[in-house]
């Protein structure tokens, strides 16, 4: 039977290390709402949304108070809007319709981010999928819930440059359409390399076409768990430090696979997978940062950075996939700059920067994320930096993605406040020198050979 | 069997166990197990028990010992055992 040091160990997780499973996602199909007349699509999709997810929030609230686990955010992403949309809009006003429509379902279910305005186009982009890349900054500024994300390449298939070339355009005219909130509009727009199918975390989540009908995807956090247990461990060798962190890994994901589980039974709709990442927030002590500071670094940025995050990063994935019987979407550990104050406090020091962050993505989950730059940085700067990490994704054979926020009206040493979980960002410098003559050739940068590893 | 875990942590003072296990008889919920100990004049108690006979709703008897925990200067939380099981059993 349990004992009470289990119970005390596990209630002082959640009570002073933020643990808590971060979102509820519920990934719903939209394909059968598409329609050649725009009204008639619309009005499906808010009857499907509103009908499959009516129960959604007010689950998540009974399972969290029933555990005593909080669970931070209750969401919804839905399938691509350009293939859902593509037989209905003419416009990029027409897809905006779309954007709106799924944000008054937010608002009535009660979700606090939708996503899924969405387009695929890592080989080439049909007419719909370009419109509604171009629709992005339109949506993006007048929706307050709506989340958008573009896959610009793959690992099968290459990368569309033609694709990377608009989103470095379309970010910089999101950040103008929301100038007045410090382009925050950015905040909810990623490009991804390799985007998954089923990952359940804001802003890049969306349902793919080979998900079943309705789906409840987890995603769990618990970065204060994992930093204090490596606290008791100081000055131990890597072994010991591989296995604290595989152990918390186990703990923290057996809540989101409960959660999951019972959020499926619930609401009657099957459970998809439970994402083992590591998210933080804003809040002191819920951080990747600190973790990586815990391990020996002074900052997040120092030399070593890259190895800690990479043994980081496997451990949790090592000791989460033996917690879940369906592990998925991103699983690893995010590293946000504005949403993590050790990130932040290593910027503001110094010790961070773009190139470095850079780096890192190539062994952790995500990429270059909610990272603030000067609002004059070129839109082929932009697409420069899209195009490095996509090259990192497609050949190492993971997800890569990219969510700059060009602040219009500020520079490098200025701060940016997007809050609440979003949080605040010291903006970096971005290397001053050109690469236009690259963005604009055009086409797409062939698969890269999957023999020969070295 | 509906096991659910108590847990009652506070400063100590007289009557505690008896104001929670009154309640529990009172809503027909059977203690399965008790463990406490005093921590640095804090006490700290968890109990087990079976809330399967009890006609009232999981979230009714949550509220109510918070309550009580409330009128006693303690705090009481009451949660599903699978948490725990989940978390710390293979």
């Amino acid at each position: 039977m349990i004992n009470i040091y289990e119970v005390n160990e596990t209630n002082k997780m959640v009570e002073q290390e933020n643990l808590d499973v971060r979102t509820i996602t519920m990934g719903i199909s939209l394909l059968d709402c598409i329609d050649s007349d725009l009204d008639v699509c619309l009005d499906k999709i808010y009857k499907k949304i509103t009908e499959s997810a009516k129960d959604l929030v007010q689950t998540g609230e009974d399972i969290a108070k029933e555990f005593g686990v909080p669970i931070v955010n209750k969401r919804i992403s839905v399938t691509p809007i350009a293939l859902v949309g593509g037989a209905a809009c003419k416009t990029v006003e027409d897809f905006a319709k779309i954007a709106d429509v799924l944000d008054k379902a937010a608002h009535v279910v009660g979700v606090n981010f939708i996503g899924g305005y969405s387009a695929m186009v890592s080989k080439g982009m049909t007419p719909a999928d370009e419109l509604l890349i171009r629709s992005i900054p339109l949506a993006l500024s007048r929706t307050e819930r709506v989340c958008s994300s573009v896959n610009v390449g793959s690992t099968k298939c290459g990368i569309n440059m033609d694709a990377v070339k608009l989103m470095g355009e379309i970010i910089k005219e999101t950040a103008e359409y929301t100038k007045e909130s410090d382009s925050l509009g950015c905040a909810k727009l990623v490009v991804f390399c390799n985007a998954p199918d089923d990952n359940p975390f804001m802003a890049g989540a969306f349902h793919g076409v080979t998900e079943a009908d309705r789906i409840i995807n987890v995603g769990v956090s618990g970065p204060g768990v994992v930093k204090t247990a490596l606290e008791k461990v100081r000055g131990e060798n890597f072994e010991v430090l591989c296995e604290t962190i595989k152990k918390t890994a186990f703990k923290v994901t057996r809540v989101g696979q409960l959660v999951a589980k019972e959020a499926s039974r619930r609401l009657g709709v099957p459970f998809g997978i439970v994402d083992l990442s590591l998210a933080p927030t804003p809040a002191i002590g819920d951080s990747v940062a600190d973790i990586l500071c815990e391990i020996g670094l002074e900052h997040a940025g120092a030399p070593g950075t890259t190895a800690a995050l990479a043994l980081l990063n496997d451990q949790v994935k090592k000791g989460g996939v033996m917690a879940s019987s369906y592990v998925g979407g991103l699983s690893g550990a995010f590293i946000p700059v504005s949403e993590d104050q050790g990130m932040i406090d290593a910027v503001t020091a110094g010790a961070l920067t773009l190139e470095k962050l850079e780096a890192m993505t190539c062994v952790c989950s995500v990429g270059l994320d909610m990272i603030a730059i000067p609002g004059d940085t070129k839109a082929t700067t932009i697409s420069g930096i899209i195009a490095d990490e996509m090259a990192i994704g497609m050949v190492n054979q993971k997800t890569t993605a990219v969510r700059l926020i060009p602040v219009i009206g500020k520079g490098v040493g200025e701060t940016v406040e997007f809050g609440g979980l979003l949080g605040y960002a010291p903006i970096m410098p971005v290397n001053p020198f050109g690469c236009d003559a690259f963005v604009n050739r055009g086409g797409r940068i062939p698969a890269p050979i999957h023999s020969f590893k070295n | 069997m509906k096991k659910t875990i108590i847990t009652v942590v506070g400063h100590d003072t007289v009557g505690i166990i008896a104001k929670v296990c009154t309640y529990l008889a009172e809503n027909n919920i059977n203690i399965l197990d008790i463990s406490q100990t005093i921590v640095q004049e804090y006490f700290n108690m968890m109990m087990i028990v079976d809330r399967s006979k009890s006609e009232k709703h999981f979230a009714t008897v949550a509220e109510e010992l918070e309550e009580l925990g409330k009128e006693i200067g303690v705090v009481i939380k009451c949660q599903r055992e699978e948490i725990f099981a989940q978390m710390h059993r293979i």
